[in-house]
């Protein structure tokens, strides 16, 4: 991976503060087209919080965030997915009430403008139907599309939310926890997916993970946060060998927890 | 001059009036996260009963001071346990569509006990007539009353929720409910006596205004669109915002009666709508993000 | 029992529905010509409403300021301008339209709270300023005097005639319901159905959902101006008691009573309704507090309404057969 490419995404000196308390700050990065960066840290690193500044959620204390040579910073988040930038979330964030496809369906009406037409009838809308079909069948979760999403299970409902995500045509895209709560046979599933996805060289990808294996596995490079500040940047080998990171987070019961869960 | 001052004191008066009302629905919103929609109709239950008390009965205003307030306070818990047991948990829409219920009913209940006309009541002896203040300027003793009554209830909620373990305990229930249960807070109880509370300053609202303002139907009607523009103005569930939102709106009032009469009746909203420009929160609004 | 079938019966259920709308004159006695005029023009105001409540997912408490407005725009029109009726009612349209941009525009800014507060105070000075503003509205007596006009040029129906009325109503109610059933089922009302589920998520598709709130308030205020524009010749009055909230209560109460879910609920429940109110007026003047009551018991215990309850215990009934 070269990153000596005019980034896609670079964030400068990017801070958050909520009253007093300081969630992020001092946060400098630089993510190259078509690279998988992971962020991994302890709960309360700041890493939703960035990732909550970078699609708009949140408006930056200080710092400035700079997409495709245009600064986004403290854009809405309507502006900011229209910009190229998608995201999931942690909770799984979709329509319940609508049947899978519908949930699809919507993402894509809204990326291609068909979203504000008032005189067509939405099942019958061709285009956007065989797209939103397409991408069902990508994530394969095809055989479900006619179900309530509510229904879904909650790694089908994690496949759903990825297909939304995608179908906003993103250049990058935010994933936030994306195993979280999964069986280990799902994560594997996704992981895999990802995988396919970033191999594809459509995307640019940001994760945050706490499971090392997935992390390990997708990444070209890992940023360390720890208490909202960059503790380390680096290649996946780089950042097992760090000395500061074995200390602060991989060396502390995290990991073992996560292996405790997974057996 | 004195038309100046005047108009400054009328504008005190009409404030304190609408933050001891405003003040209440910000409670209820705070610790209930129920904006009620039959809290005017609250306030006129207040002034209804007092009418009773005093027009019909004889009582001693004093008396309806301290039993109407109570009474409506009552009904308040009645309703808690009736009615709004049912939507707690339940989506936000339907909480706002069973006090707008609750608005129809004790509107139009209030309206068949009484009838349509309009009453009034006199002040007690003790502040009837009015005052030569310092500067030579004349103002009924009854509306300095009201100030002094607003006054004292700015105090004492001020007092109770800073210094008191009840009003904490409120605060920490309005942040976060489940976190106060789990501290061993009996949230059940919490929350209705602040629904009640809300009812009685809504109800002392309604004695005190009552022997100032003429007694109607519509009355509750009034007050509640003046107490929603209070707290969109202030911010909806801060203290300080319903007092400056309850002031703004009584300066409104105040001078804009004297000095703009035409376009009287919608400054209000005029003032309204550039705050929702402006500051969407309102004055003292917290954007939550 | 197959979903062809199932919407076959859909459709004739409706035909018949329509067809006995259309007899009504012919076959029912004369009162309720009246009665059935007043069902056909509160249900699409109902059903207004409820683009904005049951498929937005926003509960305003202001809709009569939309419809108030109309009545005010035709009876002003009928009476200084005599234009026929159907160019009255798109001035009815454009001045609910107007008033809901205005109103909207400053409503939808924050959370339902917010909303359910704003068009309720807003539609009060609506109501404020047709009471007060005698030079224009005649205060408290409202618009009357005005004499009816050609539904179109050239077009000789006697509109004075309650029956022809009530069929001029009726087919233009039914050529808007037929639109807003159009944008209800389009990618826009799908996108409304969306926000109403999770607005945040629509916002990460990147569409503002501000702007989308603002077109379904403005698109609900233009049809609760036509129900007004109608409803102003078949009263001969447009009084500011057509501004007031409770009026605003009643679209309320028929899309809940109906089933805000389901795109006829609110026409049924403003059927529901206008049969209620008349029964019940007829030996108590307490309306508004059986209203209150109907209102509380709806939200407490039948959330789906008459129409979605019945529709649920029939597919239920349906499924088990299957």
């Amino acid at each position: 991976m070269n990153t000596t490419d005019t980034p896609i995404l670079s964030i400068r000196g990017l801070a958050k503060r909520f009253g007093g308390v300081a969630a992020v700050s001092g946060i400098d990065l630089d993510v190259a087209a078509r690279e998988t960066v992971a962020i991994i840290g302890p709960n309360g690193a700041g890493k939703t919080t960035l990732y909550n500044m970078i699609s708009g959620r949140m408006t930056p204390s200080e710092g400035e965030l700079v997409f495709e040579g245009r600064s986004i910073t403290g854009l809405a988040p309507h502006r900011i997915s229209r910009a190229g930038i998608s995201r999931s979330f942690q909770i799984n964030n979709i329509f319940p009430e609508m049947s899978v496809r519908e949930n699809v369906e919507v993402a894509v009406s809204a990326r291609r403008g068909t979203a504000r037409r008032w005189w067509n009838i939405a099942s019958r809308a061709r285009g956007v139907q065989d797209e939103a079909a397409a991408l069902v069948e990508r994530l394969s979760i095809a055989h479900l599309a006619e179900r309530r999403a509510a229904t879904i299970s909650y790694g089908d409902k994690r496949l759903l939310e990825l297909a939304m995500v995608l179908a906003t045509r993103p250049r990058l895209v935010l994933l936030d926890e994306p195993t979280a709560g999964m069986t280990p046979d799902e994560t594997q599933r996704v992981t895999a997916l990802i995988r396919r996805l970033a191999d594809s060289g459509e995307f640019t990808f940001l994760i945050t993970e706490h499971d090392m294996a997935v992390v390990f596995g997708l990444a070209d490079r890992i940023l360390v946060m720890h208490r909202g500040e960059r503790l380390v940047l680096g290649t996946p080998e780089e950042v097992r060998v760090h000395p500061e990171v074995r200390r602060a987070y991989l060396g502390d019961t995290d990991e073992a927890d996560e292996a405790d869960e997974t057996t | 001059m004195s038309g100046f001052a005047t108009a400054a004191l009328n504008s005190l008066d009409i404030g304190l009036l609408l933050f001891v009302i405003a003040v209440g629905l910000n409670i209820v919103f705070g610790v209930l996260n129920i904006i009620n929609f039959a809290h005017g109709a609250l306030y006129m239950l207040g002034a209804y009963l007092a009418f009773t008390l005093i027009g019909l009965l004889g009582l001693p205003f004093w008396v309806a001071l301290v039993v109407a307030p109570l009474g409506v306070a009552g009904l308040a818990i009645v309703i808690d346990r009736l009615l709004l047991r049912f939507i707690y948990g339940r989506e936000i829409t339907d909480s706002l569509l069973l006090t707008f219920a609750l608005l129809l009913i004790i509107n139009e209940s209030t309206r068949l006990i009484w009838g349509s006309g309009i009453h009034v009541i006199d002040p007690p002896a003790l502040l009837a007539g009015t005052l030569t203040l310092p500067g030579g300027l004349r103002y009924p003793v009854y509306n300095l009353f009201v100030i002094g009554v607003g006054l004292a209830l700015l105090a004492g909620l001020w007092l109770l929720f800073n210094r008191s373990r009840i009003g904490r305990i409120m605060r920490a229930a309005s942040l976060d409910g489940d976190m106060a249960a789990s501290l061993g807070i009996n949230t059940r109880a919490v929350v209705t006596g602040a629904f009640a509370l809300g009812a009685w300053l809504a109800a002392v609202g309604g004695v005190v205004a009552a022997p100032m303002r003429a007694i109607d139907p519509g009355m509750g009607d009034k007050i509640i669109i003046e107490s929603f523009i209070v707290v969109v103005i202030g911010g909806l569930g801060s203290f300080p915002g319903a007092l400056i939102g309850a002031l703004a709106l009584g300066v409104i009032h105040g001078f804009g009666g004297r000095y703009l009469p035409e376009i009287n009746l919608i400054l209000p909203f005029i003032g309204m709508a550039l705050v929702l420009l402006v500051k969407p929160h309102g004055l003292m609004g917290q954007k939550t993000d | 029992m197959s979903r062809v079938l199932m919407r076959a019966l859909g459709v004739v259920g409706a035909a018949a529905v329509l067809a006995g709308l259309v007899a009504v004159p012919w076959v029912a006695p004369y009162f309720y010509i009246f009665i059935a005029t007043e069902v056909v023009i509160l249900g699409l105001l109902a059903a207004s409403f409820n683009l904005v409540f049951g498929y937005a997912g926003m509960l305003s408490f202001g809709h009569a300021a939309f419809y108030g407005v109309g009545a005010y725009a035709t009876a002003l029109v009928l009476l200084h301008l005599q234009w026929p009726l159907i160019a009255c009612l798109a001035v009815s349209a454009v001045a609910g339209a107007a008033l809901a941009l205005v109103i909207g525009f400053l409503s939808v800014r924050l959370d339902e709270v917010y909303f359910a507060m704003l068009t309720l105070a807003f539609g009060m000075m609506v109501f404020g300023v047709a009471y007060q503003w005698r030079s224009v509205t005649n205060g408290s007596d409202g618009i009357a005097g005005f004499m009816l006009t050609d539904f179109a040029p050239g077009v000789g129906w006697v509109l004075d005639d309650p029956a022809v009325y009530y069929h001029v109503v009726l087919g233009v109610v039914i050529v808007a319901a037929a639109l807003l059933y159009l944008i209800c089922r389009s990618s826009f009302g799908q996108v409304l159905r969306a926000i109403a589920q999770n607005p945040e998520r629509v916002a990460f598709c990147g569409l503002n959902v501000r702007a989308y709130r603002l077109a379904a308030f403005t698109v609900a205020g233009a049809f609760a101006g036509l129900a007004g524009g109608l409803m102003a010749p078949f009263l001969r009055v447009a009084s500011p008691e057509m501004l007031h909230w409770s009026m605003s209560a009643e679209p309320v109460l028929m899309a809940i009573l109906g089933g805000t879910g389901y795109f006829l609920g609110p026409f049924v429940g403003a059927a529901l309704f206008v049969l209620l109110e008349t029964w019940i007026t007829g030996f108590t003047e307490a309306w508004m507090l059986v209203l209150g009551v109907l209102l509380a018991l709806m939200v407490m215990f039948f959330r789906r309404g008459v129409f979605g309850t019945a529709l649920a215990w029939l597919t239920r009934r349906t499924g088990d057969r299957s």
